[in-house]
C-alpha cells in the first residue's frame, strides 16, 4: 500500500471549514464543478499512477 | 445545393464469363470500391497479383465523409503509386484549437517531425481521394475494376469460395481463391459468413455539414465545447479543398434526424455560427450516429475483412480510413506469399492477430474521445467540464483535453512474426514497428529511405558486414541495401532514427515494418527470422 491513509492535516477543523466555505456561496451544479476540479488538481500533484489507483479503489468502497 | 464537384460515371461493362456464361476462378476478388477496396486492388497489382474489384455503384464516394488522411496512409499510397496528387490537391496542416465557449482552451501542433516525405496528415474530400485512385488503377493491367456488380450470394468451399453477382444483365456466377471484403459498415459479406460486430452504439446524433465559402480562417482544427452559437454541444470546423469546409455540429440524442436534415433548419445553424455577413452554400449535408465495434475475427475461411466492414470508429481522430488502409498493407503481401506457395495459409492468421490487435487499440483511443466529447453521466460531464476550465490556466490539465486523437500507426509490438531484441538499441524501431523515412541519396539524387524498401523482404545494412551480400537466405528472395553504398545517409538521420552508428542489420517485412534487428550478421539468426516472419515457426 502506497497510499498514506494516516492523518496527515496538522488542524482538521480548520481544513474542514476552509473547504466548506469555499463552496458556501455556490449552486449545486457549481459545487459538482469545483469538487472536479479539485481532484483533478490533486490527482495531476501527487502524480503517482499506483497512489492514485489505490485512492480511486478507496474512494469506491461502499 | 452548389456543387464544386462533377461527379463522374463508371461505364458498366457486361464480364467475359457473364456473357459465355464460363465460370472462371480468380486468385483475388475485392468487394467494394472505397478507398479500402481501391488500395487493396492496387497493392495487389503492384505485388504482381491480378485482381477482381466488384462495386455495386458507378461512382465515387457522394459527399466528402472520410476527410483527414494521415502520414502513414499517405506513405501506403505513395508505395502504390497514387499519393502525389493526393498530397497536390489537400490541404496540408498540423495546427489545432480547442475552445471552450467563446475562449481558447487549448492549443495543439501535430508538430511535424522534419525529414519526412510525407505530410503529417491532409485534408480531402473522399470524392478526389477515390478519383485518384480509380484513375491509377485504369494505368494497370492487372486490376479488373467492375461497376454494378451486386454481390448476393457467397459460398465457401474449402480451398476457394462461390460468388453470385447481379449486374443489369442478371445473374452470374464467379469463383475466388481469396475474397477482401471492404464493403463498408454495413458489410452484407459479413452477414453472410455469419460473423458477428459486437461493440458500442452512441445514441448523440451530429450534423456534418460541407459549406462552400470564402474565408481566411487558418488550416487548422477548431472545435468548440459548449459554443455560444451553439450551446449546450460541441462543433468542429476543418478546411477542405476547392474552398470547401467541414463543420460538424453535435446535436445530442433527442435531435430527430428528418428534421435536422433539412437545408431550412441547417442553413440558421451555419448563419449563428458563421454571421450573417458571410456568403456561404450548402454542398452536402448528412446527420449521423456513430459506433465503435469490431468483427469477430477479420479472416473467415478464405474471406478476409478490411476496412468499416471490420472495424468502426467514432470520426474523432480520423481512424476510420487511416486504419482501413493498413489493413490492407498488412494483408496483401502476406495473401501474395500464400498464393505463391512461400507460406502456408496459417500466414493469415497472423492478419487478424496483427490488425485486431490494432483494431482494438483504435476502438480504445476513439470510445476515450467520444466519453469526453458526448459524456454519458452527469459526474463524467463533470470532469469533462472541469478540464476545459482548468486547461485555460493549469497546464497540467491541457493533455486530458480530448477532442480526437488523430491517428498514428499501432505498432505490432506482440506479434508472434517478431522476433525478440537480443542486442541493445535506442530510438523507436522496434520489432513490430513501420519503419520511420529519411532522406537519403541514391545514384547522387536525392531520394527517401522508404522508396528503397523492397516488395519483398530487405535487410537494411549499417557498417560492414562480412557476406551478406553473398549469403543465401533459404531461397527467399531478399533486397539488401547497405547504407553508405547502396543509398547515402547524407544528413545522418536515416542512421540516428535507426541507432545505426554501430552497426546493425534490420530485416524489414515487405510491408514496411520492423521484423528483427541485430548489431552483427549470422546468417542463422536471419533465416530464422525470416521463418517466423512468415508465420512458420
Amino acid at each position: 500500500m502506497k497510499l498514506n491513509v494516516n492523518p496527515m492535516i496538522d488542524d482538521p477543523d480548520g481544513f474542514y471549514k476552509e473547504l466548506i466555505d469555499s463552496q458556501r456561496n455556490c449552486n449545486d451544479e457549481e459545487q459538482r464543478l469545483m469538487n472536479a476540479k479539485l481532484i483533478l488538481i490533486l490527482a495531476n500533484h501527487i502524480g503517482d499512477r499506483g497512489v492514485l489507483s489505490e485512492a480511486i479503489a478507496l474512494a469506491s468502497l461502499r | 445545393m452548389q456543387s464544386t464537384y462533377s461527379y463522374p460515371e463508371f461505364d458498366y461493362t457486361q464480364s467475359y464469363e457473364q456473357l459465355s456464361g464460363k465460370i472462371i476462378r480468380h486468385p483475388v476478388v475485392v468487394i467494394g470500391a472505397g478507398p479500402i477496396g481501391l488500395t487493396a486492388a492496387l497493392d495487389c497489382a503492384n505485388r504482381g497479383l491480378k485482381v477482381v474489384v466488384l462495386d455495386d455503384n458507378n461512382t465515387v464516394s457522394i459527399g466528402s465523409r472520410a476527410v483527414c488522411y494521415a502520414k502513414r496512409a499517405l506513405e501506403i499510397w505513395n508505395r502504390l503509386g497514387c499519393a502525389k496528387p493526393m498530397v497536390a490537391k489537400g490541404i496540408n496542416w498540423h495546427n489545432g484549437k480547442v475552445f471552450l465557449r467563446e475562449t481558447l482552451a487549448y492549443e495543439f501542433d501535430l508538430l511535424p517531425e522534419e525529414d519526412h516525405q510525407m505530410p503529417a496528415m491532409i485534408n480531402l474530400q473522399q470524392y478526389y481521394l477515390e478519383e485518384y485512385m480509380v484513375d491509377r488503377c485504369s494505368d494497370l493491367d492487372e486490376v479488373d475494376l467492375r461497376w454494378k456488380h451486386k454481390v448476393i450470394h457467397l459460398e465457401q468451399h474449402d480451398d476457394h469460395s462461390v460468388l453470385t453477382i447481379e449486374t443489369p444483365d442478371g445473374q452470374f456466377k464467379l469463383e475466388a481463391d481469396w475474397i477482401i471484403a471492404c464493403d463498408g459498415a454495413n458489410s452484407s459479406i459479413r452477414k453472410m459468413v455469419g460473423a458477428t460486430f459486437i461493440g458500442q452504439k452512441f445514441q448523440d446524433r451530429f450534423l456534418i455539414a460541407d459549406v462552400v465559402m470564402k474565408a481566411d480562417y487558418p488550416a487548422e482544427r477548431w472545435y468548440w465545447f459548449d459554443p455560444p452559437f451553439h450551446p449546450g454541444q460541441s462543433v468542429l470546423l476543418h478546411k477542405q479543398s476547392d474552398n470547401v469546409w467541414r463543420i460538424d455540429f453535435q446535436l445530442g440524442r433527442d435531435a430527430d434526424p428528418e428534421v435536422e436534415k433539412r437545408p431550412e433548419n441547417i442553413i440558421p445553424r451555419l448563419k449563428a455560427m458563421l454571421g450573417d455577413e458571410r456568403e456561404f452554400e450548402l454542398e452536402w449535408a448528412s446527420i449521423y450516429q456513430f459506433a465503435c465495434r469490431r468483427i469477430d475475427k477479420l479472416r473467415h475461411g478464405n474471406v478476409l475483412f478490411a476496412g468499416d466492414s471490420a472495424h468502426q470508429v467514432s470520426p474523432f481522430g480520423a481512424r476510420g480510413a487511416n486504419t482501413g488502409v493498413q489493413d490492407i498493407d498488412n494483408l496483401v503481401w502476406k495473401l501474395k506469399l500464400v498464393l505463391d506457395g512461400h507460406a502456408g495459409n496459417s500466414l493469415l492468421d497472423s492478419y487478424h492477430e496483427e490488425r485486431s490487435f490494432a483494431a482494438d487499440d483504435n476502438l480504445r483511443v476513439s470510445t476515450s474521445s467520444t466519453d469526453f466529447i458526448t459524456p454519458k453521466s452527469n459526474g463524467s460531464r463533470h470532469f469533462r467540464d472541469a478540464i476545459l476550465e482548468l486547461a485555460k490556466h493549469a497546464p497540467f490539465a491541457r493533455p486530458f483535453v480530448n477532442s480526437g486523437r488523430l491517428s498514428t500507426p499501432t505498432p505490432y509490438i506482440k506479434s508472434s512474426l517478431n522476433t525478440e531484441d537480443e542486442d541493445d538499441f535506442a530510438g523507436l524501431m522496434s520489432p513490430g514497428t513501420n519503419c520511420a523515412d529519411a532522406p537519403i541519396l541514391t545514384n547522387g539524387e536525392e531520394d527517401w529511405f522508404l522508396n528503397q524498401v523492397g516488395s519483398q523482404f530487405t535487410l537494411l545494412v549499417f557498417g560492414r558486414h562480412e557476406g551478406v551480400e553473398t549469403a543465401n537466405y533459404d531461397n527467399v528472395p531478399i533486397k539488401i541495401i547497405r547504407v553508405g553504398t547502396d543509398i547515402i545517409d547524407k544528413k545522418g538521420v536515416l542512421t540516428h532514427r535507426y541507432d545505426g552508428k554501430a552497426g546493425a542489420i534490420y530485416l524489414i517485412r515487405p510491408d514496411q515494418h520492423i521484423a528483427a534487428r541485430w548489431r552483427s550478421f549470422e546468417i542463422q539468426k536471419i533465416t530464422n527470422s525470416l521463418g517466423i516472419a512468415l508465420g512458420s515457426k
